[in-house]
């Protein structure tokens, strides 16, 4: 591990540690710009409602307040996929949607002053189960949305953005099946990621063509790329924050920050919007819902001969990129089940509660979720061992994929059957598995049964990267690219990896804020894309950096360049190390060279996750405890031990693995409210309830670049949630078939109430 | 109208309060404020720390008691900020994640360089709070066991995973002690 390596493979101090431990990292809401203003949020109490009549002038003349924005009075911005969502609307279609916006000079003022605003509501119907919302009669959310049901696509992802899977010819295919097995299963508890760090986002506009947005952001740039178009193509600069983690939630930020926009727009002040936890509950990024019912066709031996479905899909009461989420869900169920026919029909449906957003797992951890448990009826059938079955069907070389571009990808990359084996050594699985609905062991009241699953993403290599290098004759490096920090260590990853081409100490490479004026384009850090995409266009600036360096250095050492080295700074003719020159004798000390870096979408490579879980029932009280995970991947090369080691035990939280256990988000379908808006009533693991959770990493080189790696951060959590709930069946014997599996569900199917 | 009465009541509590002083010592400097002008009634210790004295490393989460960020040291003991009212902590004695490292020198505190070093950390955000009740724990307990550990930190909401190598950093601290 890191042998043939200077910096990468090798556990290092995280660039921003210091601050991190010292308290100094400053968060969103550390920072402060002179004059600033704070905008609060008077938010819906009822789920669908028109509003009749708002009187905002007692608001407007209280002491300190700056503005009050309605639907009246705000800029005409529309996000959201197809342009659905304004700034502020008349019509309110969840609970905590967005009636006004007050911007006054403390947060004290403008929360007190939310209380003054009038409104009298036309309470309408609303709709919560997404199969209810299509049918004819329903409560209809959106005029844009006929019928509930959103329009296929989304154009930045392609002209034939993949809104379904359909390939070969099911009916051949059942007919070939040894078995067709078919069910319901429904990954439906809307969990929220909650990342410690409520949203939030500072907007100031410089002049009417140029805004500043500050942002808490796991992709500072996405808030420049996404909202140029909604604004009318003025310059949107973004600087980015350390940002109390993310989980996919926060990118674009975009509802906090048009309403910052807004309300900056209506002073001429800077305007900070940052949620409460309360807000956070019940107004930003839920997962999506997932409801499948599939027909499975299956061989004695394991090949899946035709799969075909219905794949509901609940965003809530708007689509942020919803439809991309569908897209990549359906491309990621084709890389873990290797099947020649599919008609795989999504439903993209939108219902009165707080809306989807992006989230880790991105429709992947959704439609794994509800699927997998399907494809579990159909091995149990043909009696296969379901760590047998995922190492025949995830996808190799050779095999290939529709991704979401709708663009048949061939798989160059490795098979990851092998980490799959040694994830299953390690966990034990061979003497734990003692086939479907058979408990591992017995003791008294308690049941242990085990489980696995799989998830994988080519979305490690989409989207666009650029980098610059430049190096400085005083032996330093600065990487010019628009990384933030929300936790993934990615920073301080791709000064590693200038570091190694460089050749030089950690402490001589730095790298910009995430700042769009100073950084070249980014996409940003999702889908476990930095390793593969980021890090290519950062090797290749600074190999250019390095090619430049080496040929102004030539003859100065009377060599050709490519007979050169270079190390901590100095540079000499291969062999010749103690005749090295410094950099700046090369160069000449008024003089930077910038090598320059680029990386394209490529979805031929993708990663892969598989997760072992044990877990103890007791059947008496129902209740069902993690007792281990083993998490199995291949990286192709670990880039730092550490931060990878912590990624993958991020599977646990972010509204992963625990989702399956106890965390679910309580609607309550009488009054559109969320019934656990705090952080006791919503559930999550503690330090106390830890499982014993061992990773295993693998290191098989992987043609991504240079460094021969490929990330899995993302990925992490979403193998997670099937896996528990295969191992709760085989523990009591009881299919369960839908999330958390809380001990009520358990004594149900156990028959015991 | 009870929205109304609510905002005029905040400017007579503001009013029936003032001339009170409240003595804070924060990593050891004594911080006078006046109730009234430089605290409210309802403000939070947390709230007074972060806006009024600029002790930002001091983080608020939930607001609410539920999950530790917020986390300070007050005599000796580990406490939730945002569950205190700062006009109750008069003559207290604070100390905040940056009252850790030493402040000529700037030297860190050992528990701070274990929890670098083992990269005990991914966004962040809940760390000092989880750094204020390892250091009070130690500062009474310099050996506890793993249970300990994990007992003292089971408030600390964490979402990032870092929990293991958390406990590992702090491990490490306690072998190094013996």
């Amino acid at each position: 591990m890191g042998g043939e390596y200077r910096h990468i493979g090798k556990a290092t101090p995280r660039k921003d540690a210091r601050a991190i431990v010292t308290g100094s990292a400053q968060y969103i809401d550390d920072v402060k710009l002179p004059g600033m203003l704070y905008g609060k949020v008077l938010r819906s109490p009822y789920p669908h409602a028109r509003i009749k009549n708002i009187e905002t002038s007692k608001a407007e003349a209280y002491p300190g307040v700056k503005a009050v924005l309605t639907y009246k009075n705000v800029p005409g911005w529309i996000g959201g996929v197809p342009y659905h969502r304004p700034v502020l609307d008349s019509t309110m279609r969840f609970v905590g949607d967005a009636v006004a916006l007050v911007a006054a000079e403390t947060g004290e003022s403008a929360e007190e002053v939310l209380e003054l605003i009038e409104v009298e509501y036309e309470q309408l119907s609303a709709v919560y189960d997404m199969e209810e919302a299509t049918r004819p009669g329903a409560p209809q959310l959106h005029e844009k949305i006929p019928g509930n049901i959103f329009p296929r696509g989304f154009r930045s992802i392609g002209e034939k953005a993949l809104q379904e899977i359909v390939m070969g010819d099911v009916a051949k295919g059942f007919k070939e099946a040894d078995f067709v097995t078919e069910g319901t299963c429904g990954y439906e508890n809307i969990p929220n990621p909650l990342p410690p760090e409520p949203p939030g986002v500072i907007a100031t506009w410089e002049d009417p063509e140029h805004l500043t947005i500050y942002t808490a952001s796991q992709s500072a740039a996405m808030n420049r790329n996404f909202h140029q178009p909604l604004l009318g193509l003025i310059d949107i600069r973004v600087i980015g924050t350390h940002c109390g983690g993310s989980y996919g939630t926060k990118n674009a930020n975009m509802i906090p920050m048009v309403h910052a926009a807004a309300l900056a727009k209506a002073t001429g002040k800077p305007v900070k919007v940052y949620f409460n936890k309360e807000e956070h509950f019940n107004a930003y990024s839920l997962r999506l819902g997932s409801r499948i019912h599939a027909r499975v066709g299956i061989k004695k031996d394991g090949t899946i001969t035709a799969l075909e479905g219905e794949w509901f899909v609940d965003t809530g009461a708007a689509s942020e990129m919803a439809q991309v989420q569908v897209a990549v869900g359906c491309g990621e169920a084709q890389l873990a089940l290797r099947c020649s026919n599919w008609n795989l029909q999504p439903q993209l449906v939108c219902t009165n509660r707080s809306p989807s957003g992006v989230v880790r797992g991105f429709g992947g951890q959704e439609l794994k979720s509800s699927l997998l448990p399907l494809m579990a009826i159909a091995m149990e059938k043909a009696n296969l061992d379901p760590l047998e079955f995922f190492k025949k069907n995830y996808v190799k070389p050779g095999d290939g994929y529709y991704w979401r571009d709708g663009i048949w990808w061939d798989y160059r990359g490795i098979d990851f059957s092998k980490a799959m084996q040694k994830g299953g050594e390690v966990f034990g699985w061979k003497d734990k598995w003692k086939g479907w609905g058979k408990p591992t062991a017995v003791k008294g009241n308690k049941r242990i049964g085990v489980g696995v699953g799989v998830h994988g993403n080519a979305d490690i290599g989409e989207d666009e990267s650029e980098a610059y290098v430049k190096i400085n004759p005083d032996g330093r490096a600065v990487l010019h690219a628009c990384v933030s920090e929300s936790g993934m260590g990615e920073r301080s990853a791709v000064c590693k990896m200038v570091a190694e081409v460089l050749n030089l100490p950690l402490d001589r490479v730095e790298i910009t804020a995430p700042d769009t004026l100073v950084n070249p384009f980014e996409f940003g850090l999702v889908g476990s894309r930095g390793t593969f995409t980021v890090g290519s266009a950062v090797i290749e600036a600074a190999e250019d950096a390095k090619r430049k360096l080496f040929d102004l250095a030539a003859p100065v050492l009377g060599a050709e360049p490519e007979d050169l080295e270079t190390k901590d700074g100095k540079v000499y003719i291969r062999g010749k190390e103690k005749e090295a020159i410094p950099w700046r004798k090369a160069m000449g000390i008024a003089r930077t060279l910038t090598g320059q870096g680029r990386f394209e979408t490529d979805f031929s490579l993708c990663n892969c996750m598989m997760i072992f879980a044990e877990v103890e029932v007791d059947i008496e009280t129902g209740k069902a405890e993690l007792l281990r995970v083993v998490a199995a991947t291949d990286c192709g090369q670990i880039i730092d031990p550490l931060v990878l080691e912590g990624q993958l035990h991020g599977s646990l939280g972010s509204a992963g693995i625990d989702t399956a256990l106890f965390e679910e988000t309580v609607l309550d379908r009488d009054t559109g409210h969320i019934m656990n808006c705090n952080m006791i009533d919503y559930k999550w693991r503690t330090f106390i309830d830890l499982p014993q959770f061992q990773n295993v990493i693998l290191e098989t080189p992987i043609p991504s670049h240079r460094f021969k790696a490929v990330g899995v951060g993302e990925v992490a959590p979403a193998p997670g949630p099937s896996a528990v709930l295969m191992a709760i069946s085989n523990a009591i014997g009881k299919r369960i078939m839908d999330y958390p599996a809380t001990p009520d569900k358990i004594l149900k199917a156990l028959g015991r109430i | 109208m009870k929205n109304k009465n609510r905002a005029e009541e905040g400017d007579s509590r503001k009013a029936a309060t003032a001339e009170k002083n409240i003595r804070l010592t924060v990593n050891g400097k004594l911080h006078q404020l006046v109730v009234g002008k430089d605290v409210n009634p309802d403000h939070t210790l947390a709230y007074t720390l972060r806006e009024t004295l600029g002790y930002t490393g001091t983080k608020i989460a939930c607001d609410h008691g539920s999950c530790g960020a917020c986390t300070v040291i007050m005599d000796g003991e580990a406490v939730l900020s945002c569950t205190m009212l700062t006009v109750e902590c008069n003559g207290r004695n604070i100390t905040t994640i940056e009252g850790l490292a030493n402040a000529i020198t700037g030297q860190l505190h050992p528990l701070q360089q274990a929890f670098i070093d083992y990269t005990a950390f991914q966004c962040g955000f809940c760390t000092p709070g989880i750094i204020m009740s390892t250091k009070a724990l130690l500062d009474k307990n310099p050996s506890p066991t793993e249970k300990e550990i994990k007992q003292e930190l089971a408030g600390h909401y964490c979402r990032c995973g870092s929990h293991y190598l958390v406990v590992k950093a702090i491990q490490s601290l306690v072998e190094k002690g013996r």
